[in-house]
């Protein structure tokens, strides 16, 4: 099913900055190293401040003031994308974001607007150590008046970032390092590798898979951005030894929360497991469980399960990193765990 | 030898009085709602620029209302009537009734209106209208953006990144430290390593540091400071030296009395008002209670603000 033009992440996530460029002479690009030859850490931007020097601004490495430079833009009328070159880094700017960014809007009564885009990767697997390679979405969920997108390697890259610059309020697209790398596996006649896979026609869509056409299955695995593959895995491994159908709820916009395609599965399965890369406590999983149990407590045959990481620094060697992130096996087991209270 | 030019009376007189006229609703307006907070008819706090009008008479004046941009922080009610003489919006926004000019949503400290903006932040402020200097200066109309901060503030990291963006990217933006000597309680030998106007200097910032309360010497260098940011589009820094005759807050002030009474001296009021006839000035007084009477009138009358 793999369609021969399928491109890397990285490379689409470039094309979809151009083609935003293209259409509108409103946005801006802010960021660390982001000029030509550099392209950017993660080569993202490549190409961008050559076309248009006047629009890509690389920046001292100011996080907590760029963070308000780009509110400020925002406020006047223009549209800025700030790069975040880590995810860790976005810490740096939490005044910004809370006491400002997010809150604009509604303490000046709606007089004001605030289209602001910030892209930034998160996760793991590269061996980065405790504060390159945090999954801190789940900081950014306690604060009203944002919209948080994670970024997962099935989505239009191009609709999403298109439609993040569109929307007139801030958007924080959280993208995966490891996603970069990894094809853009976008459905082929509703299919992505044997999976059958739909989308919600929203603006920032959740993607939903299934093994058996969405008929009734065991669980739902519910997850977003980096954690994507790994839970597609999980669904196939299910699948594969166990004779286990499951589906895949991955969703696009993590606040407000997108809870309406995880209660269509949950409809259709009674049971939840969450999937996060992030640290356990006060993830999205718990925000989700408490959501399911409230919407749906008829409806699940047990206890909502979550996958995360533990409480607990993410290391840097490679033997410990992997024992940390959530693996497959640990979906596969939680998966279990919830079918066989069930049954 | 350049021949003397007559004086013209009536529009220096005009200036002054026009002067007056906003100094004195600035000190009355917040001596109003120190007074409601006292009758126990405000909600919440407010922070009193009295003793520091001139800076925002002074500034505010070389500004077009609807072109440029000014961020003030939480002692910003001087600003903002400077700029927009919107008595009602503010008493209203402030007692959280009807027709404030954010809803009752931001009170004292959060104020919008037509290019003013203002957060209670510290330091917060300062990238941002630094961001609304780049705005302008790539919209190139020669708007320019104005951040008024204070010397406490120069505490905070944040405020040293703007400069050094607002340097190194040549944006047109005026950086006003009202310099009144305290970090709310904190003076500034407790606070503050180093000399304010160095801070500027640091950056590359072209910085003036003027030690007065009177709006018309505020005013004519804010005009020059002004002047030279539109055709430069460069950032300037502009020190005030001031005195807050008010507490920070409301009842807040631990500062030696005899300290503040020194500090009368120079009230910039009482300077003012040496440049305008005492006729004109009663007259100028006279219309300015009337004027703040029918606004507290009309904002007692005001239904509070309701959830929807």
């Amino acid at each position: 099913m793999t369609a021969a033009t399928e491109q890397r992440c990285a490379r689409a996530l470039n094309a979809a900055l151009v083609d935003v460029f293209e259409q509108r002479d409103d946005v801006y690009l802010l960021g660390e190293d982001i000029l030509d030859p550099y392209g950017g850490a993660f080569k993202i931007t490549q190409g961008l401040s050559t076309r248009w020097p006047d629009r890509v601004l690389t920046t001292p490495i100011s996080e907590a003031g760029l963070f308000g430079v780009a509110a400020g833009m925002a406020l006047r009328g223009y549209r800025p994308i700030l790069e975040v070159m880590f995810g860790d880094f976005i810490t740096l700017g939490f005044d910004q974001i809370v006491n400002g960014i997010a809150k604009f809007r509604e303490m000046f009564d709606d007089q004001v607007r605030v289209p602001l885009v910030v892209r930034t990767p998160m996760g793991g697997g590269r061996g980065y150590g405790p504060t390159h390679s945090q999954s801190l979405e789940k900081l950014l969920l306690g604060v009203p008046g944002i919209t948080v997108v994670a970024a997962n390697e099935c989505h239009d890259l191009t609709s999403l970032v298109r439609q993040a610059v569109a929307d007139d309020d801030p958007v924080f697209l959280i993208e995966h390092k490891l996603m970069y790398g990894r094809p853009n596996r976008r459905p082929v006649d509703g299919y992505v590798g044997g999976l059958a896979c739909v989308e919600t026609r929203s603006r920032y869509p959740a993607l939903s898979f299934s093994a058996n056409g969405f008929e009734r299955a065991s669980a739902t695995i519910v997850t977003y951005g980096g954690m994507l593959p790994v839970a597609l895995d999980a669904a196939v491994e299910l699948l594969l030894e166990d004779e286990t159908f499951v589906e895949v709820v991955a969703l696009g916009r993590l606040l407000p929360l997108d809870l309406e395609p995880v209660l269509a599965s949950v409809a259709r399965t009674g049971a939840v497991v969450t999937l996060e890369e992030g640290t356990l406590t006060g993830g999205i999983g718990a925000e989700l469980a408490a959501r399911v149990q409230s919407a749906a407590w008829d409806t699940l045959t047990g206890p909502i399960r979550r996958v995360a990481a533990p409480d607990a620094a993410l290391p840097a060697a490679g033997t410990l990193e992997a024992a940390a992130l959530p693996g497959v096996q640990e979906v596969v087991d939680a998966v279990k765990a919830t079918v066989r209270v069930a049954a | 030898m350049t021949s003397v030019q007559p004086v013209d009376r009536t529009a220096a007189e005009t200036a002054a009085a026009a002067q007056y006229r906003e100094l004195y609703l600035i000190r009355r307006f917040e001596e109003t709602l120190l007074d409601l907070f006292s009758q126990g008819k405000l909600h919440g706090t407010t922070h009193t620029c009295i003793g520091q009008e001139a800076n925002a008479v002074g500034v505010v004046a070389q500004l077009e209302r609807g072109r440029d941009a000014i961020f003030s922080n939480h002692r910003c009610h001087g600003h903002y009537l400077a700029f927009t003489d919107d008595v009602d919006g503010l008493l209203c926004e402030v007692m959280g009734k009807e027709g404030g000019v954010c809803g009752g949503r931001g009170g004292s400290q959060h104020l919008c209106n037509d290019g003013f903006y203002s957060n209670g932040i510290l330091g917060s402020t300062v990238p941002v209208a630094t961001g609304m200097a780049l705005a302008e200066r790539e919209r190139g109309a020669g708007a320019i953006a104005v951040s008024f901060l204070g010397d406490g503030t120069l505490g905070q990291g944040v405020v040293y990144e703007s400069f050094n963006l607002a340097s190194l990217w040549s944006l047109p933006i005026l950086f006003v430290v009202e310099n009144n000597g305290y970090a709310q309680s904190t003076p500034t030998r407790l606070e503050l390593a180093g000399e304010v106007a160095a801070r500027g200097t640091a950056f590359g910032i072209e910085t003036r540091q003027l030690d007065t309360t009177d709006v018309v010497e505020i005013a004519r260098v804010a005009a020059e400071t002004v002047a030279s940011i539109r055709a430069a589009s460069r950032p300037r820094l502009l020190i005030l030296d001031t005195y807050r005759l008010s507490p920070h807050s409301k009842g807040d002030d631990v500062r030696d009395p005899g300290e503040i009474e020194a500090a009368r001296a120079r009230d910039p009021l009482a300077v003012a008002a040496r440049y305008v006839p005492v006729n004109d000035r009663h007259a100028i007084e006279a219309a300015c209670e009337l004027r703040l009477a029918a606004a507290v009138a009309r904002a007692e009358a005001a239904p509070a603000v309701r959830a929807a």
